[in-house]
């Protein structure tokens, strides 16, 4: 059943593959076995990667081989059985989040494009936990999975140069938070005011590849006390334990 | 602490990069031209790592408010300290109050001038590697501008003699370059004609050319399906070939993650060659094997290694630094031994 997949990329670096889809049962197993892999401490792995349906192992090729790397992470993931993979939870970490007006310029696009009234599309979003399957493209950017088709919406014609830090968006069926600053054509539909990067902080990002994040709908005193909170390096994020087989998968 | 007067074309704040984070979506970032920044430190006597200057195109003029003692490395930036030219793969003292003015890059584009004690700008998440896109280590996560001031690590400026690196460490840049190539992640989404014409093919370093990555124009490679895949981990030296089939070689400032097929890896040693090549310069790949990959990073190691090994001989005591010759005079064998006086 755990058929994997090696591939080359570059002497320090090796893919290990677990399938081609974007599927939360496949990255559920990217997940589980990074965290394999780190745990079993191998000499000369310098750090993995993990993605969709991959793991980018980079390693120094001249403390370890890479067949030896190959057959060590192999017997280490062994053969994948339910038992073990309920055993290591995730995490639901809560974004309080300022839907429309100043916060989310797109929110009454986004309604007018499904037919729903606003107070829907929030309801819809906030509906569900959605998986971080990887982070990536910026730092602290988190490719989300489980969104409603319900409120899928297309890209802006024509993107923003400037969108701000915390800005919550949504780009056809996906969604996601910019982390930072950055030029963008997601349709934004609110803002959190908890950042999700802070390299100064002990500890620099609020979540982590396999966690789920929970939007919350705020009101702007709410939102403007959250602001308050982690201006003043206070803000301690609403965190609770998931199942393995919890609400992610529909 | 030193002082920009004028500002190179993009000069920055790198060392060996932010390892541990991509994980996190985080760049490695680090120095383009590993080689020449490793030359440079161990020129200047730093341990492995300190932070360097890494300079682009154009070079900067910098006043040192103290007495240093500096390495440049990498592309000839003409450097002159207080007027007088000073040779690029070499390391001097340089006087307090004294200007190191670094011109138009001749060979190359990059040079790599390391401080003894290095540049000492805050670690952020343990480098301080500048990655500007997101504002990251370095000075306040940007190139340097002019009226920028650096601090400079504690170090010992009891030696400071010159050292010329001797030619078997250095590198040249020349305009027509090779780099070996290690198949995948994604060969198999190509054509056989697309892999030939990858190792066959002579490409042109196109304008975009950065930090980030080089795009390279030349004959088109065909794939096999879709150009696209589902987004996984970009290593260093990655050759992504998008649907339009020209190939765009990632750099120090990748991103973590890309969503095209990735047909080869430029391999690690290979890398500070093109991190020299200028829009115009022709890159020719060459497919190897993981056998040849892994002897070409220890050989590098070992050549990084010979160096330091050279730099400890160079500074033995001035008494160990004597030179012994025969000479023949009227059938008498003499046996002489000359000793340089030090300064």
């Amino acid at each position: 059943m755990d058929n994997i997949t090696f591939l080359d990329a570059g002497e320090q670096g090796l893919v290990v593959e677990f399938g081609t889809r974007i599927d939360p049962e496949v990255n559920r197993r990217v997940h589980r076995a990074g965290a394999l892999i780190t745990a079993a401490r191998i000499p000369g792995i310098i750090e993995i990667v993990p993605t969709y349906r991959s793991l980018l192992v980079y390693f120094d090729p001249l403390a370890t081989a890479r067949r030896e790397l190959g057959e060590r992470i192999r017997t280490l993931i062994g053969d994948g059985g339910p038992e073990e993979a309920a055993a290591r939870p995730g995490r639901v970490i809560e974004i309080p989040v300022g839907y429309g007006g100043e916060l989310g310029p797109d929110l009454d696009f986004v309604a007018s494009h499904t037919g729903l009234p606003p107070e829907e599309v929030i309801a819809i979003h906030i509906s569900v936990p959605y998986l971080v399957y990887m982070i990536g493209f910026t730092p602290g950017f988190p490719y989300l999975g489980g969104m409603s088709e319900r409120i899928a919406t297309p890209r802006l014609e024509k993107p923003r140069t400037a969108i701000p830090g915390g800005s919550v968006g949504i780009a056809g069926s996906q969604t996601g938070i910019y982390p930072i600053a950055s030029p963008g054509g997601w349709q934004i539909i609110g803002r959190t005011p908890v950042k999700l990067f802070d390299p100064a902080a002990a500890a620099p990002f609020l979540f982590a590849a396999g966690d789920h994040l929970q939007f919350k709908a705020v009101t702007a005193a709410e939102y403007a006390a959250v602001a308050g909170q982690v201006a003043a390096g206070t803000y301690a994020p609403v965190c609770r334990a998931i199942a393995a087989e919890g609400g992610d998968r529909q | 602490m030193i002082s920009i007067i004028t500002a190179g074309l993009f000069t920055t704040v790198q060392d060996e990069g932010r390892w541990g984070y991509q994980a996190y979506g985080v760049p490695v970032a680090g120095a383009m031209d590993r080689h020449a920044y490793n030359m440079a430190n161990i020129l200047a006597g730093n341990q492995p790592g300190a932070a360097a200057l890494e300079m682009t195109v154009t070079g900067d003029t910098i006043r040192f408010d103290r007495a240093a003692y500096v390495a440049i490395c990498g592309a000839d930036m003409r450097p002159a300290l207080d007027g007088r030219e000073m040779a690029v793969w070499t390391s001097f003292p340089v006087p307090a109050g004294s200007v190191l003015a670094c011109g138009y890059a001749a060979g190359g584009c990059r040079a790599y001038l390391a401080v003894r004690g290095g540049i000492d700008v805050p670690a952020v998440l343990g480098s301080r590697a500048t990655y500007t896109r997101a504002a990251l280590g370095g000075l306040d996560g940007r190139k340097l501008k002019a009226g920028d001031t650096l601090a400079v690590g504690a170090c010992d400026l009891a030696d400071t003699r010159p050292l010329v690196l001797p030619d078997e460490f250095r590198a040249t840049y020349g305009s027509d370059i090779v780099l070996r190539v290690l198949p995948g992640p994604q060969d198999d989404h190509f054509t056989a004609d697309g892999l030939a014409t990858l190792f066959s093919a002579a490409y042109t370093v196109t304008d975009e050319a950065d930090r980030m990555g080089y795009r390279l124009a030349g004959p088109k490679i065909a794939h096999s399906g879709k150009a696209d895949i589902v987004s996984d981990a970009l290593p260093q030296g990655a050759i992504q070939v998008p649907g339009h089939g020209m190939p765009i070689v990632m750099m120090a400032d990748r991103a973590t993650t890309g969503g095209y097929t990735k047909i080869g890896t430029v391999i690690g040693p290979d890398l500070a060659l093109l991190a020299q090549a200028k829009p115009g310069d022709t890159v020719r790949l060459r497919r190897c094997g993981d056998e040849e990959a892994v002897a070409a990073l220890r050989a590098e190691r070992a050549r990084h290694a010979a160096a330091a090994a050279w730099r400890a001989g160079a500074l033995r005591p001035p008494s160990a630094a004597v030179r012994r010759f025969s000479l023949t005079v009227n059938g008498q064998t003499y046996a002489i031994e000359i000793e340089e006086e030090s300064t």
